[in-house]
């Protein structure tokens, strides 16, 4: 079976949010159950070289999540939100704030959808809406590489995307 | 000005498509695409290179803008690293899925 597991991601300058969609070779119900059981958040949240600890995680209406992020040096880096609506197998929405931020206040809105394909497979969606066009470009400050390529027919593509 | 705010302009992104498919232009060559007026292009062409999206060169008497490749390529860059981020996610992901799958299939064949 041919498997389609690439990740889109569409972030359109100018616009305050992010789309991301992926699909899965697994039933809806047990990508929901990955996404929602604090004991499996831990395994694939998080990046690979860091450890994920779920400190809350209380999948309802109104719940509290905050998962922290370590590093082998000790440093930690945490998150957490509310969830505002868990609608099981196919949605899921929650507030979302990175605690290492110089102030707080810069939520998102983030919305996981999961709808079932053929085969027993699962497709991913998530859109996140940021407060502005600069808080989701924020990353852009946080140490990026220069990338350089000069190309103008990469230029030419990436302006026909926007 | 954060390139972000300058892309977030619709008559700048079309700026920048201009001069994407023509290598470099007179100011008053992209004037004659806008309805509006000349100053207001020019304020947005001001925006475009205070955000180093555009490079500006005196020609004579003509001012001569072309696009700077390295700041729309952070733009490109930054993308990337977001989508390598969820990359990894997802693969992790995918483990979790085939354990979950085999756990469930062993109930099963109880």
């Amino acid at each position: 079976m041919t498997q389609n597991k690439q990740t889109t991601i569409l972030a359109e300058p100018g616009k305050q949010e992010i789309l991301i969609a992926r699909e899965f070779d697994a039933p809806r119900e047990l990508v929901f159950k990955a996404c929602t059981d604090p004991k499996l958040i831990p395994e694939w949240w998080g990046p690979r070289y860091l450890s994920t600890e779920v400190d809350k995680m209380d999948v309802r209406p109104g719940g509290q999540w905050r998962f922290i992020n370590r590093d082998a040096e000790g440093n930690a880096y945490a998150f957490h939100g509310v969830y505002h609506e868990v609608l099981a197998p196919e949605r899921v929405i929650d507030t979302f704030e990175f605690e290492g931020l110089p102030e707080t206040g810069h939520v998102t809105l983030e919305t996981m959808k999961l709808e079932p394909l053929p085969g027993g497979r699962t497709r991913l969606t998530v859109q996140s809406v940021f407060q502005s066009v600069a808080d989701r470009d924020g990353m852009l400050q946080s140490g990026m590489e220069e990338g350089l390529n000069d190309s103008y027919d990469r230029l030419a593509e990436l302006l026909k995307k926007m | 000005m954060d390139m972000f705010v300058a892309l977030a302009d619709p008559t700048r992104r079309t700026i920048l498509e201009i001069l994407a498919s023509s290598g470099e232009l007179a100011a008053t060559a992209i004037y004659e695409h806008f309805p509006v007026s000349p100053q207001a292009v020019s304020q947005h062409l001001k925006v475009l290179r205070e955000a180093r999206l555009v490079e500006m060169e005196k020609r004579a008497q003509k001012h001569v803008y072309r696009l700077n490749p390295q700041t729309l390529s952070q733009f490109e860059a930054w993308v990337r690293q977001t989508k390598q981020m969820w990359e990894e996610r997802f693969a992790a992901l995918d483990q979790v899925l085939e354990s979950e799958k085999k756990l469930v299939k062993g109930d099963e064949d109880k």
